[in-house]
Formats: structure tokens, sequence, C-alpha cells
């Protein structure tokens, strides 16, 4: 495998998803590949930042007006 | 030497309009079956049976993360508020129908998806369509490469981190950032991202691929060491 079949699989590779084959294949290019295994690492670290980003707290006004339409929603049905 | 030397510029703040905030060490990562509690079909079941406080409560517990996603789809707050207020009272509206085969916080982040790519079509009709080939091989080769050092997010406040985040996932183009939002922020599978944006699994793999690369890209200029400076 060369710098182009790892960066096509890269996602595939973080994920988990490629056949054992490929993966030994892969693995063996990270090896002797430097700027291979920088690329996967940085992308692997960017998904996990992401991923374990948390929403902040919904905004007063917002919230407030949600709850506002819910309620109108609630006593529609109820009626 | 395969990629070209990345140059350094200094990054330029821009004020925060996404909602994205790395989590502390001491609030850990969750899953997504952890996210949604062990709760929710009870909940769920007694919104079914007209139970206004228990759903009510879903909306307590979800309002936060749907605005999120609902922001970081259309990048517009107006917009982001007006889809996510119609995804809950759609939620509510349709409850009977849902069929409970899956979470009911997933089926939520498909309406919510919905309701924000609605209007994220509407405002920028002739930037964004998922029926869009997306581009070929060549321009996957990364261009800028330079050692991040060990955990470089730790480099930043949290509310620093907040506007990197949000900074780089405003640039990237939506078709890409619908996908990576909603398998890597929301968690949803490949499966469910696809069946979400209605396109096909191959669609769905590779922008997200394309999202990924990007994105590492665009915090290069953030982590690379020195960046902070």
């Amino acid at each position: 495998m060369n710098c182009k079949g790892v960066i096509l699989e890269i996602s595939n590779y973080i994920d988990g998803e490629l056949d054992l084959p490929v993966k030994e294949e892969l693995e063996r290019h990270l090896e002797d590949c430097e700027d291979c295994k920088m690329v996967v690492d940085q992308t692997r670290l960017t998904v996990e930042i992401f991923c374990d980003s948390k929403p902040v707290e919904l905004p007063a006004d917002v919230k407030s007006r949600l709850h506002e339409a819910l309620h109108r929603k609630l006593q529609e049905k109820g009626n | 030497m395969l990629y070209a030397t990345f140059i350094k510029a200094k990054a330029r703040m821009q004020p925060p309009i996404g909602l994205l905030i790395p989590l502390s060490a001491s609030n850990p990562h969750r899953l997504p079956s952890t996210v949604a509690r062990d709760d929710e079909h009870l909940l769920v079941a007694a919104a079914k049976r007209g139970d206004t406080h228990a759903f009510e409560e879903l909306v307590n517990r979800y309002e936060a993360k749907i605005f999120r996603l609902t922001m970081n789809i259309t990048r517009n707050r107006e917009d982001a508020e007006d889809a996510m207020q119609d995804a809950f009272l759609k939620s509510y509206a349709h409850l009977k129908n849902f069929q409970e085969d899956s979470r009911f916080y997933t089926w939520l982040v498909r309406i919510a998806a919905n309701e924000a790519l609605m209007r994220l079509r509407k405002r920028r009709p002739n930037q964004f369509s998922l029926d869009e080939p997306v581009e070929g091989e060549e321009d996957l080769m990364p261009r800028e490469l330079e050692d991040w050092g060990p955990s470089p997010e730790q480099r930043f406040a949290q509310t620093e981190m907040h506007e990197i985040l949000s900074e780089v996932i405003d640039k990237l183009k939506p078709d890409f950032r619908v996908v990576f939002v909603l398998r890597d922020v929301e968690e949803l599978s490949t499966e469910e991202t696809a069946k979400a944006l209605g396109i096909s699994i191959p669609a769905v793999k590779s922008r997200l691929l394309r999202a990924r690369l990007k994105l590492r890209q665009k915090l290069n200029r953030y982590f690379g060491q020195g960046g902070t400076n």
C-alpha cells in the first residue's frame, strides 16, 4: 500500500472497518512512513476532539421560546 | 518528502458562533447508549399515553444537543432555533408513529437534521446539494503537515477551543459538514446517517473521509507547534 492508499482508507481504519489483511498492510506502511503516521494520528485526534465536545447550555431566550411553543402545542392537543 | 511544507500563519480568532465545547478530563466522552439514559423508553411510553410532563422531560434532556445539531448544520441562529422548535413539535405530534425500533434520540436527530437541512437549502439554494458528486481523489492528499505535539487541545482554554472548533467547522462545505456532524458529533451510524440524509452509504463514507481530512488540515494552523504564539 502506498501513501495515497493510506489516505483513501484512513476513515475506515480509524473506524475499525478494514478487513484484517488490508489493516495489516496499512499498518506495515505506517511503520515506515512517518508522514502518513502523523496524518492518521492527527485525523484520529480531530475526530475525538469533535466527538468529545459537549453542547453548551441552551441560551435562556431560546429555551424560553421553545417551552412557550411547546406549551401552546400541549394545550392545543389537550383541548 | 510527500507533503509540501506548511507555512505557519498566526491563528486569527473569530467570535464564537458554534456550540461546541470540549469535555474536561473529569467529564470524559460518553457513548450514545449512555447519553440516551436508560429510562428514555419509559419516558417515551408515558408521553405516548399522554403524559405531557414525560415529554417535557425528554425536551429538557435533549434541547441543548438538538440546538447544537441544528446550529452546526445551518450555522445561522434564527434557522437553528426554528429547526429545533419544529423538530420537538413534530416529534410530539408524531410520537404515536414512533416505532421504538431505534432510540427516541436517534429518531429526534433525524427529524431535527431534516428541519435544519430544509432551512439550509432555502437559505443557500445554489450552494448546497447532497446530490452533487464529491471531488476527485487528487484533492485528498494532505498539503500541510506539522507535528502537533502531545495533547495539543490541552494547550487551549475551554472557551478558546470552543472558538476554534466553531471556526473550523463553519468553514467546511455544508454537504461535508452535515455528514460529519451526524456521524462524528451526534454519533449516528453510517447507515443511520445515510437514511437521515437520503444518500447512499458510499456517499456518506466518501464525504466523511473528506470532512475529516479537511478538518485535520484546518486544525493544523492551531495545533501545529508554535501555533499558539
